[in-house]
C-alpha cells in the first residue's frame, strides 16, 4: 500500500505542477498586450507599467512562473483588477456553493442511476430495460444549457413549484442539481446495468439463489455490493466532471458560485480571476481523482499490486 | 451545408414580426428582433459542422501522431507524453475549453482551438494504448525484423489497425464537440453576433421562454435530435466493428 501511495503522490505532484504551469501560461494567451487588454484602450501608459509591474509581467518568463508558483504556496492570488479583492477570499466565499450544488447533482444521479440501472440489469430485454436505457440515451444527449431553461419553463414558470434562479433555501437547489445531474444519471445508470449483469452470472450468486434467498436479499446484499466498487469508481471521476459542469449550469441559475465567477471574470477582463478559479476547479479535480484512486485500492488489493 | 446557397435571410431583422409564433410562411417562427427561426437554425447548424469537422480533424491527427509515437518509442518519450496527458486530463475538458475561449476571445477560430487542445488527449490516449498492444503482434515484430524503417512500420502495419477504434471515439467525439460548442455559444465565448448558433439562439430564447417558447424549443431539439443520432451512430458502429470498449 505504501509503494502504491508513494508512486500516486509522485505522479500527482508532476500533474499539480503541470496545471499550475499550463493556468500560469493562460495570461500569455491574451491576444496582443494582456495588459493592455486588462485596462482597455483609454488606458495611461502609467497606469499600463504599473499593472504590469503589479502583475510581474515585465520579468522574464521563468522567473514569472517561479514568483506565481511560490505566491500560489502562500496562498496569495494577488487581487482581483475589477473589485480589487484579494482573490482568495473571492474563492473563499464562492467555493461552498459550488461543493454544494456538485454534491447535490452527485446524489441526483445516484438516486436516479441505482434504482434505473438495477431494474433494468435484472428485467434485461423487457420494456423496463428499454425504457431505462432510452432515458440513458436521452441523458447524454440533452445539453444541460437546454435542460435547465426547459426544467425553469414547466416547473418555475408554468407551474411555480420551484424558483426560478439565486441560492435560497433547499428548493433552489432541487433544479440546478436536476440539471446538472442527468447526464451523470444517464451515464451511471448505463455502468450499474453493465456491471450488475456481470455480477448477476456469477457463482456465488447461483448459490445464493440455490440457498432460496429472496431475490431483493440477493440483489442487495450479493449484487449490487460486488457492482458497487466500480460504480464508486466512476463516481469519483465523474464528481470533477461534475465541477467542470457546473460552470454552465451555474450560469443558468444565476448560483453564486466559482463558475458563475469565472464567467463573470471572463468578461470583465478580469484575467488573474479567471486563472485563480479554473486553478481551483482543476485542482478540486486532480485531488478528487487521486482520492478516488486511493480509496479504490485500499478497497481492493489486486489494485495496489499492479502497480 | 448548403446554406450559403439557399434563400435564407438568418440576419435579416423585421422588427414588426417580432416573437411571432410558427407559421405557413416560417416554419419555426420568428425570435426577439424578429429573424426567422428556420434560417438561423440552418446557419447554426453550420457553425456546428464547422467546428466539429476540424476539431476532430485537428485532434485526431495530432492526437494518433502523438499516440502512437509515445506507445512505439517507450522510455522517455512515453513518460514524458503520458504526463502531459496527465495534465490534460486534470482539467476538467469544458473548464479547460472555456478558459482557452474566454482569454482568446470570441469567434468560431478560437473554439476550434480551444476544443482540439481539449480533444487531442483521447484520441493520443487511445492510439498510444492500442499501440502498445500492437507493438509485440507477429506482423509488426515481423516487419521489424526485415528492418523496415520506424515510419513506415507505423503508416502500413500499425495506424491501419487503429482506424476502426478511433473512427468509434470520433463519432462519440462529434456528439460532444457540438454539445461544447454550442456550450461555449451559450455563455457568449463562440460565435459573435449576429452570426447563428445554436448555443447562442438558446440563450437568446431563455429571456423570452413563456412569451415565444419556440425560441428556444427549436435550437435545442435540433441539437438533441443532431446527437441523439450521432451517439446512436456511435453504438451502432461500436457493436458493428466489436471493439472493446475504454470503460
Amino acid at each position: 500500500m505504501l509503494s502504491f501511495l508513494l508512486s500516486r503522490l509522485v505522479s500527482t505532484f508532476f500533474v499539480v505542477l503541470g496545471v499550475v504551469t499550463l493556468v500560469f501560461l493562460l495570461i500569455h494567451l491574451v491576444p496582443g498586450d494582456p495588459v493592455q487588454a486588462m485596462l482597455g484602450e483609454a488606458a495611461q501608459p502609467a497606469d499600463l507599467e504599473s499593472l504590469r509591474e503589479a502583475l510581474g509581467l515585465n520579468q522574464p518568463l521563468l522567473t514569472q512562473w517561479w514568483l506565481y508558483i511560490t505566491n500560489l504556496l502562500q496562498g496569495d492570488l494577488g487581487n482581483s483588477l475589477y473589485s480589487k479583492e484579494p482573490i482568495i477570499d473571492i474563492l473563499i466565499e464562492r467555493f461552498p456553493a459550488t461543493l454544494e450544488l456538485a454534491f447535490a447533482g452527485l446524489l441526483v444521479a445516484v438516486l436516479l442511476a441505482l434504482p434505473l440501472g438495477s431494474i433494468a440489469a435484472l428485467r434485461k430485454d423487457t420494456v423496463w430495460d428499454n425504457g431505462a436505457m432510452v432515458f440513458s440515451l436521452l441523458g447524454v444527449s440533452i445539453p444541460n444549457f437546454w435542460l435547465g431553461p426547459m426544467l425553469i419553463l414547466l416547473f418555475s414558470l408554468m407551474l411555480g413549484w420551484l424558483p426560478v434562479s439565486g441560492r435560497e433555501g433547499l428548493a433552489s437547489l432541487v433544479l440546478p442539481a436536476v440539471t446538472l445531474g442527468t447526464a451523470l444519471a444517464a451515464i451511471l445508470a448505463r455502468m450499474v446495468r453493465s456491471t450488475l449483469l456481470e455480477v448477476l452470472s456469477e457463482d456465488y450468486i447461483r448459490t445464493a439463489r440455490a440457498k432460496g434467498l429472496r431475490e431483493s436479499a440477493i440483489v442487495i446484499h450479493h449484487a449490487l455490493r460486488n457492482a458497487s466498487l466500480p460504480i464508486i469508481t466512476v463516481l469519483g471521476l465523474q464528481l470533477g466532471t461534475l465541477l467542470g459542469g457546473a460552470v454552465i449550469t451555474e450560469i443558468i441559475f444565476a448560483w453564486p458560485g466559482v463558475g458563475q465567477k469565472t464567467i463573470e471574470a471572463i468578461q470583465q477582463r478580469d484575467y488573474p480571476v479567471v486563472q485563480a478559479c479554473i486553478l481551483l476547479i482543476s485542482l478540486s479535480y486532480v485531488l478528487v481523482n487521486t482520492l478516488t484512486d486511493v480509496v479504490y485500492a485500499w478497497l481492493d488489493p489486486r489494485v495496489r499490486y499492479s502497480v | 451545408m448548403f446554406g450559403p446557397w439557399l434563400p435564407l435571410e438568418p440576419n435579416q431583422i423585421s422588427l414588426s414580426l417580432k416573437l411571432q409564433p410558427p407559421s405557413s410562411v416560417a416554419w419555426l417562427g420568428y425570435d426577439d428582433v424578429g429573424r426567422p427561426i428556420l434560417d438561423r437554425l440552418i446557419m447554426g447548424a453550420r457553425a456546428s459542422f464547422f467546428v466539429a469537422f476540424w476539431v476532430i480533424f485537428v485532434s485526431l491527427t495530432l492526437g494518433t501522431l502523438i499516440g502512437c509515437v509515445s506507445g512505439w518509442f517507450g522510455g522517455y518519450v512515453d513518460l514524458v507524453v503520458v504526463r502531459l496527458m496527465d495534465v490534460f486530463l486534470a482539467f476538467p475538458g469544458i473548464l479547460l475549453a472555456i478558459a482557452l475561449s474566454g482569454i482568446l476571445g470570441p469567434g468560431l477560430e478560437n473554439v476550434v482551438f480551444a476544443l482540439s487542445v481539449v480533444g487531442w488527449v483521447g484520441f493520443a490516449r487511445l492510439a498510444r494504448a492500442q499501440t502498445l498492444s500492437l507493438k509485440h503482434r507477429e506482423h509488426v515484430v515481423a516487419a521489424v525484423a526485415l528492418g523496415a524503417r520506424t515510419p513506415r512500420i507505423l503508416r502500413y502495419h500499425v495506424i491501419p489497425l487503429l482506424v476502426a477504434p478511433l473512427f468509434i471515439e470520433a463519432t462519440f467525439g462529434i456528439a460532444g464537440i457540438v454539445i461544447a460548442e454550442a456550450g461555449l455559444s451559450y455563455l457568449g465565448l463562440g460565435v459573435q453576433p449576429p452570426t447563428a448558433s445554436w448555443g447562442s439562439m438558446i440563450r437568446d430564447g431563455t429571456s423570452y421562454m413563456l412569451m415565444a417558447p419556440h425560441m428556444v424549443l427549436a435550437p435545442g431539439i435540433a441539437l438533441l435530435l443532431i446527437v441523439l443520432s450521432v451517439n446512436i451512430l456511435g453504438d451502432k458502429l461500436r457493436d458493428r466493428l466489436d471493439v472493446k470498449t475504454r470503460d
